[in-house]
């Protein structure tokens, strides 16, 4: 089996659907002539054409608003920002049209789209930095799926061009494990080992609602996304070789259907959970996964949740400031403490 | 201040040279059953009997249909907050826009969507988008779509002077000709955004002129002159077909009614309603077709008998279909069906 990038399973999951349907297309910002900003369409323009492969203006409610045109009228388009807090240029266009359009049409209109893009603190400040997924778990009508391995992403993203609704589809930055076009360091993670991983050249569905228990264990429950994941499993694998702790880490994989049984079920064997993720932590990841275990698995739990996110900031610039901002390896573990004392 | 329209004028008549009668009937009708089913709404919301709330389009029936008049059946539209003539229009089922309306099962949008959001797929009504601007994009994407899988359709997007404020109609203006994509899109310039008038919020407010900026032909007609209407539109429509891109077409027109429902437009003179009362589009067409010996008044008043009669026969049809259930919305949420 080959090893690929994050980068490179988004890029190949694409590349493959748009082999096989030929209503899919890309468009966005400088995903043509340049690969992508970070590099994930690599080779497509010339593989598929402009036809296939729109190189927009910087329009991201207009083109946004295309993406949704030609979603009503027999396409499949996968519309990319280049950040995701560029999404909010084109917020009505998600959140208003997209998203509603099946409803308010009492279900004649399918929507087939595909919004992707990365996110997450990668010391560029507070408009290239932020992490969007709770916008979008509060819109009805929208799926949010959230990877943390390559594997995974070329399975979900599959699934997501394949759904007939408007998909949210979140990179991580520091996840990519591509250098830019512009031949620049990959950006990476020292707490992750190898960013790269096996995956099968041949296509395959990860649907959405499966979580996947990254690394099973019985005495604490940490449901973890994206970078976090790593994290999580970082601070897992030093508890058990030094302390003899035994974390199970799940990654729900997508936020929007959230697979409500897997993490009930092992918040039931463990009695303890830890929720991360690197968005603000006021009405976020944390706060709705913490009020489904809390309502679902009160009497189970030994020790009230404990969420780990982002502090309720604007990601800041300076590097020292931005890592206390975001949750690292020690708010994890000290939030794994705090459950177990 | 309005726009001073030089072409609104009862001392104009219209021209029908070398239009066929037929098509000139049909105008006729399509007009007037676009305004009959807004007169009945208005009554019906006055007696309480209907739910919700719906913006008329009276006085503008004339770019509706003159636009839709150039246009192939499977052509695409979008369409605004003030949308019932567009569907009319675009031949959208009159018993299922009533249905609609009165939140029944039966409905063009299953009681899901109402006034604001009637739609109907098959009849290339991509929807009644009710935010303002949010169509443009949407129908240049069917534009786009249409390009990709070489259908030879057009999309048009209706929207209000209102709009061209908006982002949206920037963005997507520059790209379908950037792209050179199948489009038309068309400024239903009533004068009043709610009660802001044109040239209180745009700053050029001869809007057609904005057009150049994204070099494309912009033109200005008289909206209430439905056949100017038409022949503009299907120019832009060949042109567009042709693959040489977009049109803006800016239609002046008037909002006789208020912004919605019981609306009483104090910010505007009386008098200058009245005014645009006698170059009602119906009745120029109307006077055009007698004038020019293509139709007798008693055939004119057949076709007004019968779309009375249509318009009975559909409430009575809605009165008789079945209420949205509580639950009924929990099927419409996304879209789980495979294939």
């Amino acid at each position: 089996m080959r090893r690929l990038s994050m980068a490179g399973a988004i890029r190949e999951a694409m590349i493959q659907e748009m082999q096989a349907d030929s209503s899919i297309i890309l468009m966005g910002e400088d995903v043509g002539k340049f690969g992508g900003a970070f590099h994930v369409s690599h080779g497509m323009l010339e593989m598929f054409g402009a036809e296939r492969v729109w190189d927009t203006p910087i329009s991201e409610a207009g083109f946004t608003g295309l993406g949704i045109g030609a979603a009503l009228t027999g396409l499949r388009p996968i519309v990319e920002y280049q950040y995701l807090d560029f999404i909010f240029c084109a917020m009505d266009q998600v959140v208003n049209q997209a998203a509603k359009i099946r409803l308010m049409t009492g279900g004649h209109a399918r929507v087939p789209l595909v919004f992707r893009g990365p996110q997450g603190a990668t010391g560029r400040g507070a408009q290239h930095s932020q992490s969007v997924e709770a916008w979008f778990m509060h819109t009805p009508g929208m799926k949010v799926v959230c990877p943390s391995t390559p594997y995974d992403a070329k399975g979900l993203l599959v699934s997501a061009i394949r759904d007939h609704n408007p998909v949210l589809f979140i990179e991580h930055k520091m996840l990519y494990g591509a250098a830019s076009p512009g031949g620049g360091k990959a950006v990476s993670d020292s707490s992750i080992q190898d960013i790269g991983q096996d995956v099968p050249e041949e296509r395959y569905i990860i649907p959405f609602g499966k979580a996947d228990i990254k690394r099973a264990g019985k005495d604490v429950t940490i449901i973890a996304t994206m970078i976090m994941l790593h994290r999580a499993l970082a601070v897992a694998a030093e508890l058990e070789a030094k302390e003899g702790i035994s974390c199970e880490v799940i990654d729900p994989r997508s936020l929007v259907p959230l697979d409500n049984a897997t993490i009930l079920n092992s918040v039931r064997k463990t009695h303890r959970a830890v929720i991360v993720s690197e968005d603000v932590t006021r009405a976020g990841v944390g706060s709705e996964l913490a009020s489904v275990i809390g309502y679902e698995a009160f009497y189970d739990l030994d020790a009230p949740i404990e969420r780990v996110g982002c502090a309720d900031t604007p990601i800041p610039f300076g590097p020292a400031s931005e890592k206390h901002a975001v949750p690292q390896t020690s708010d994890i573990l000290a939030a794994v403490r705090r459950v177990l004392d | 201040m309005q726009v001073d329209m030089p072409y609104a004028s009862a001392s104009q008549p219209i021209d029908i040279s070398r239009i066929e009668t037929p098509l000139l009937l049909r105008m006729y009708r399509k007009m007037l059953e676009a305004r009959e089913f807004e007169e009945q709404l208005y009554y019906l919301f006055l007696t309480g009997t209907m739910p919700g709330t719906m913006h008329q389009a009276t006085g503008q029936e004339g770019v509706a249909v003159g636009v839709m008049s150039a246009l192939r059946p499977d052509d695409y539209i979008t369409s605004t907050h003030r949308g019932h003539a567009h569907c009319v229009a675009k031949d959208v089922s009159i018993n299922d826009m009533m249905a609609e309306m009165f939140a029944k099962r039966e409905g063009s949008c299953r009681g899901m969507g109402g006034s604001m959001h009637l739609t109907d797929f098959n009849k290339g009504m991509l929807g009644a988008f009710a935010i303002v601007g949010a169509g443009i994009p949407i129908a240049a994407g069917a534009a786009l779509s249409a390009r990709v899988r070489k259908s030879g359709q057009v999309a048009v997007s209706f929207f209000g002077d209102g709009a061209v404020n908006e982002g949206t109609f920037h963005e997507t203006l520059n790209m379908a000709s950037l792209w050179k994509l199948p489009a038309l899109f068309v400024i239903e310039n009533n004068q009043y955004a709610l009660s802001m008038t044109v040239a209180e919020s745009s700053a050029q407010p001869e809007l057609h002129c904005r057009a150049c900026a994204y070099d494309m032909p912009g033109l200005r007609v008289d909206g209430n002159n439905v056949v100017e209407v038409y022949r503009a539109a299907q120019d832009a429509a060949a042109r567009a077909r042709a693959g040489e891109g977009p049109t803006l077409l800016e239609c002046v027109t008037y909002r006789i009614r208020g912004h919605a429902r019981f609306e009483q437009s104090a910010y505007r003179d009386a008098q200058e309603v009245e005014r645009w009362k006698q170059v009602d589009p119906i009745e120029r067409l109307g006077a055009a077709l007698l004038r020019e010996q293509r139709a007798t008044e008693a055939q004119l008043e057949e076709i007004r008998a019968e779309v009375v009669r249509l318009l009975e026969d559909a409430i009575a049809y809605a009165k008789t279909c079945t209420d949205v259930g509580p639950e009924d919305y929990l099927a419409y949420i996304t879209d789980e069906t495979g294939g």
